[in-house]
């Protein structure tokens, strides 16, 4: 066999996972509307029935509560499911059981029961699936206590979180963005695993912090690109956990930089960036040298229309112009 | 529209001129900011307006006024120039008013409530801890940040010693003779008026000196701390506890301060002497106030102090110990209170658990005012000072 590609799509990255997963734990199975003769909605899942069988690539009828109920009493007996939820709109219809069941169950057993259930999702706007498809919920999921809320934005994190995910005894929610699957990227060699912990520098700079997670990542990087050509030098930190979250890493970046914008494609009321930047504000206001910003979503249910979609997702313009509100001019 | 007036840059001070503006007429101006230099007995100071809004009507320069003479008007945030705003309803006038006419016309009728205060200067956090730990006032620096904010950069930029305002014009320097007029009127006045009480205690130096030791041995050189900011620093921590000493006694009545600004007696070469202050000496970080003392010594004998510095003092602080004296029984300096007076620091014997001990000695004078303390008030006073002095590590 040879060795996979070192360049793949992210798309590719979740399916050598998940491919992976398989191959290494005889109790994993993937369970999920349209994974087995359709392929995933997305194609994550394509060529796996052929590979693995019908007893572990299980199609799962249009019932999200009832599919991810069995997933949790699977997890619970003993099996590792690999649960894929078309998007996490549709989620919500399984909310009960992953909050009321698996992010409780381990805690009201006293610890007796463990819910090792990964849960896959594809999450955010930007391919024009309208309201009902394309909003961003992981900053809700955040919300729970019990759970463990995976963000990957490279192809390294879609590669390597999901044995993490399973290796850990907590359920794990993975939100993988529509717009990253075709996204490509590079595999380090020396790279083979990775955690469900830490935040990470994808770009250093002196000037401004900006803090964000999935798809809203390339758009930071290519922000500060534009930002370099002005002089002004932006951080970008990828989140890659909102639950955990990591504060340190952040707070680190702060006390340098003195300046943060939090980039979430979210809507801003009640979201991650919020509480991002409620943390700051109580534990790390003194090293502020100018107003928090955060860059979100319009609060409007995600458009249809291209142009309206563009303009209710956050942009590479509208980061730039953030962090030029908070840093002072040069000269 | 308020009256921006000729401070009195002491007690001793009657008349002074303006010699140079720093703004011009139309320039908004925000609260602290130093707006002209006026030449006094005790040389050139920068003069300091807390008003915020536009200045006018500036003063003509190099001519002697008095003090409260009319220096400049400031017209306030919000105030506009033109006629009594359309909204307010002209109330029937209740008697004939030939009054009204002298009357300004901002001073508005009929205003319910007071107006929002303005908003204060943007100071970042980030700015305003680091000021802090410098022991700078930021709220008068000119900010760069979004919005005009002051920013760290702005308050380390202002922290630097080389902060000199480029090419201003030389100064007069003090006169002497006027000087040493100015402190024989304010000193007569002093022991006139002010029925001094004297007080001294010795003070073991052993722990404070030991800690310095060690605590300069982490500093640059350019960093390391004097005894004298230790000194400064206890004084003011002390007088906290005992607002009867730290105040100003002026027409009969004392007010006691809550702020407590430490006026550091300065000699200068030549003769003479001034006292400014250091402002909250009580709440700053040692390496900050001896910054801002190197600062304050070298500003009040090449000239350059700030109005407030002159006006500011609640409490005299004399340092004479480098001239070998033993201790100093001071001349309270008028409106103040009390002056607190060191001598030099000697290794001496000492009692200590039954045994006579080599110890090094600081003798700690009060002199003050018994019109609003008494001597028992001003013991406590020096023993707290002599406590807060063996706890180096806490001040």
């Amino acid at each position: 066999m040879s060795a996979p590609p070192l360049r793949l799509s992210y798309r590719e990255a979740c399916r050598q996972a998940i491919r992976d997963a398989l191959r290494a734990d005889a109790r994993s199975f993937v369970l999920g509307e349209d994974v087995g003769k359709y392929g995933g909605c997305y194609g994550v899942t394509k060529g796996l029935l052929e590979e693995f069988g019908a007893e572990r690539i299980v199609d799962a009828p249009l019932a999200e509560n009832g599919f991810t109920g069995l997933a949790i009493g699977a997890a619970l007996a003993g099996l590792r499911p690999l649960l894929e939820v078309m998007t996490c709109n549709f989620s919500l219809l399984a909310l009960d059981q992953i909050m009321n069941n698996a992010a409780t169950l381990p805690h009201m057993s006293g610890g007796q029961f463990a819910v090792p259930l990964v849960v896959r999702m594809a999450t955010g706007g930007g391919r024009q699936l309208a309201a009902q498809h394309s909003h961003s919920l992981e900053g809700w999921y955040a919300h729970i206590p019990g759970l463990k809320v995976a963000v990957p934005a490279t192809v390294e994190d879609a590669r390597f979180m999901l044995a993490a995910a399973l290796a850990d005894p907590n359920p794990v929610l993975i939100f993988e963005h529509v717009v990253l699957y075709n996204a490509e990227g590079q595999l380090d060699p020396d790279v083979s695993a990775v955690d469900l912990e830490h935040a990470k520098l994808r770009r250093p700079g002196r000037d401004a912090t900006l803090v964000t997670y999935g798809n809203s990542l390339p758009k930071c990087l290519a922000a500060a690109e534009l930002l370099a050509r002005d002089g002004i030098d932006a951080e970008v930190i990828d989140l890659r956990m909102l639950r955990p979250l990591d504060m340190p890493a952040i707070v680190e970046s702060v006390k340098r930089t003195r300046r943060v914008v939090i980039v979430d494609e979210g809507w801003k009321s009640g979201s991650i960036s919020a509480e991002i930047a409620a943390r700051l504000a109580e534990d790390s206001l003194y090293e502020l040298d100018a107003p928090i910003k955060r860059v979100c979503s319009r609060e409007v249910p995600v458009p249809y229309a291209a142009h309206m979609e563009e303009a209710a997702l956050p942009s590479v313009a509208g980061i730039a112009e953030a962090v030029r509100s908070i840093v002072p001019q040069r000269g | 529209m308020a009256d921006f007036t000729m401070p009195a840059l002491g007690a001793d001070m009657e008349t002074g001129k303006v010699v140079e503006w720093l703004v011009k007429a139309g320039d908004p101006i925000r609260r602290g900011d130093v707006v002209a230099v006026v030449e006094t007995h005790k040389g050139a100071i920068d003069v300091e307006c807390f008003l915020d809004g536009v200045i006018g009507d500036l003063a003509p320069l190099d001519q002697p006024l008095p003090v409260g003479a009319l220096l400049a008007r400031v017209r306030g945030p919000g105030e506009v120039d033109s006629a009594v705003p359309a909204a307010v309803p002209a109330a029937p006038p209740l008697a004939p008013a030939p009054a009204a006419a002298a009357l300004p016309r901002t001073a508005a009728p009929a205003r319910a409530v007071e107006p929002p205060p303005a908003s204060r200067a943007k100071l970042s956090p980030a700015a305003r801890r680091r000021a802090a730990e410098l022991g700078i006032q930021a709220d008068a620096l000119r900010g760069s940040g979004a919005d005009g904010a002051v920013t760290i950069s702005d308050v380390e930029h202002a922290a630097r010693p080389e902060r000199a305002t480029p090419a201003r014009k030389t100064r007069g320097g003090f006169d002497p003779a006027l000087m040493r007029q100015a402190i024989a009127a304010a000193m007569a006045r002093s022991k006139r008026e002010i029925p001094h009480y004297y007080l001294a205690e010795p003070v073991p130096m052993r722990r404070a000196l030991d800690w310095l030791r060690d605590a300069n041995l982490q500093r640059p050189v350019t960093g390391r701390l004097l005894p004298a900011v230790l000194l400064l620093k206890a004084v003011a921590l002390a007088l906290r506890e005992f607002p009867q000493l730290n105040g100003s006694f002026e027409q009969g009545a004392y007010r006691a301060s809550a702020a407590v600004h430490v006026g550091v007696a300065v000699s200068l070469r030549g003769g003479g002497l001034i006292a400014p202050a250091l402002h909250d000496a009580a709440d700053k970080p040692l390496d900050g106030l001896m910054r801002e003392l190197a600062d304050l010594v070298k500003r009040a004998r090449a000239g350059g102090l700030r109005s407030s510095e002159l006006t500011d003092p609640t409490v005299t602080v004399t340092h004479l110990g480098d001239q070998g004296v033993e201790s100093v029984q001071g001349v309270i300096y008028p409106p103040q209170v009390a002056l607190v007076g060191f001598g030099r620091i000697a290794e001496r014997p000492w009692v200590d658990a039954g045994a006579v001990v080599a110890m090094p000695l600081l003798t700690a004078t009060l002199a003050a005012d018994h019109r609003v303390s008494d001597g028992h008030r001003g013991a406590l006073f020096l023993a707290r000072l002599s406590e807060w002095l063996q706890q180096p590590e806490t001040l």
